[in-house]
């Protein structure tokens, strides 16, 4: 394992995309940096710009405004990165399936622009704060 | 020939670069740790600061298209050398008192602004409109503290009888007056701006302009300016503590307590920044020239009635 790979498991910074979510999966994650999960023991940080960010959080099912800055933002990120799917919209766009507006899911936008990109899913309407540290966990592992 | 070699060994090695790198790195930790104290969690390991710069070398270094490169590269540099030569003067200072002249006082002020003027040199290079927001607050915020700074460091020359020699005025403790004590408060509350400590870290914002003026750097870029707020957060507290706390011993007692005001120092600054909100830019200024500035004038006065009746508690 190479150094570079060894110190991003050490620190992923993330950083926070919402493509159309409802905003349930944005509470739980802010859930993780309370006291009671306090994800910044294993050296994870929200950031505030994407070009600081090793891991992108995606939440929603991607709405036909959002897909153009979800491929910019992840443009903008520098590799190696770790896209991941918060929450069953951002997964398979959930109860949103016919939606009208809806282009996504994530996996489907961020393939167009990058077919190698490393994706991990996070299931759950909203998922648990705990299932959300073992898939980061997960993906890091798998890097 | 060996004079050059040990001095390149003074600014590289010890005190300068590898010292201070890892001593700040440590002091960040300090920070991170305390904070999460404050706010009852556990908080990151200890070498997490190590972690998070190594990691930052590792990646790739993005420059925007519309970026002026040069100056863009260059920035984190200027403002590291900045860094690198303010500790450099302090530690030999703290150190070696006895060497020949290496820099004084308005040195110090002039070396302390260039971390500032780097970072807005750097995000103006970067045509982000955030990071041209940030880079106003950054520019507006200098202003701000750059005039009580100077006025507090005054009424340092003011206390020492006119020294301007920085190993003179380690020398002496002028914080042991009520005009010195005065000059102390309104300059620690400098060095919190110039840290971008909350509540001034009106310039990096994350929640608002999304961290500002750094937005647009990356990787090894990005790790560079991590790395110049480490050693400021070494170099920032060692001048207060020289200026205006009698400076460090190199042995015994004198050693431990130095260490102890330089903690006391972080301390401070770590719990003002634990306890304050964010704020506005123009409420900064208000602050620093409006309420800063009168007490400063106010120690000045102090300090001018007490060198001229003797009485040095003033």
């Amino acid at each position: 394992m190479s150094w570079r790979i060894w110190s991003l498991k050490k620190s992923p910074w993330v950083f926070h995309v919402n493509t159309g979510a409802c905003n349930n999966c944005d509470i739980e994650i802010v859930n993780l940096l309370t006291p009671k999960f306090d994800v910044e023991r294993f050296g994870i940080k929200l950031v505030g710009s994407p070009r600081h960010a090793d891991a992108l959080l995606v939440t929603g099912g991607v709405t036909a405004q959002a897909a153009p800055r979800l491929r910019e933002i992840y443009r903008q990120t520098p590799k190696p990165c770790v896209v991941f799917c918060i929450g069953a919209c951002a997964c398979d766009k959930g109860i949103f399936t016919t939606g009208y507006h809806m282009v996504g899911p994530v996996d489907k936008i961020i393939r167009e622009i990058d077919p190698k990109a490393i994706i991990a899913y996070v299931p759950g309407c909203p998922p648990k704060p705990e299932a959300m540290i073992s898939g980061v966990l997960k993906a890091l592992s798998a890097l | 020939m060996p004079d050059a070699l040990l001095n390149l060994f003074w600014i590289l090695i010890f005190p300068g670069f590898l010292f201070t790198v890892c001593l700040g790195l440590i002091a960040s930790w300090i920070v991170r740790k305390v904070s999460a104290l404050v706010q009852w969690r556990v908080g990151p390991p200890v070498l997490q600061p190590f972690y998070d710069v190594m990691k930052l070398m590792g990646k790739e270094v993005l420059v925007p298209q519309d970026a002026q490169r040069t100056v863009f590269l260059a920035a984190p540099l200027i403002g590291m050398a900045g860094v690198l030569l303010l500790s450099t003067l302090l530690w030999r200072v703290t150190v070696a008192p006895t060497k020949p002249f290496v820099g004084d006082i308005i040195v110090a002020i002039y070396l302390t602004v260039l971390p500032s003027l780097a970072l807005i040199l750097g995000s103006s290079a970067s045509a982000s409109p955030h990071a041209a927001v940030g880079t106003s607050r950054e520019m507006k915020l200098v202003m701000s503290y750059e005039l009580p700074l100077v006025l507090a460091l005054i009424v340092v020359v003011i206390k020492t009888g006119g020294q301007l020699s920085l190993a003179a005025i380690a020398g002496q403790t002028p914080a042991l007056s009520i005009s010195g004590m005065l000059a102390f408060l309104v300059a620690l509350l400098c060095i919190q701006a110039k840290l971008g400590f909350v509540p001034f870290d009106i310039a990096e914002a994350e929640t608002e302009v999304a961290s500002g003026v750094l937005i647009e750097y990356s990787g090894a870029l990005l790790a560079v300016w991590k790395l110049m707020q480490a050693m400021l957060l070494v170099a920032l507290p060692l001048f207060l503590v020289v200026v205006f706390l009698g400076g460090f011993g190199t042995s015994g007692w004198p050693l431990v307590w130095g260490i102890g005001k330089y903690v006391l120092i972080l301390v401070l600054l770590i719990l003002i920044k634990n306890t304050n909100p964010r704020m506005r830019i123009d409420q900064a200024m208000k602050f620093f020239w409006v309420y800063c500035g009168l007490a400063l004038v106010t120690a000045i006065a102090l300090a001018i009635i007490g060198n001229s009746c003797g009485i040095s508690w003033l």
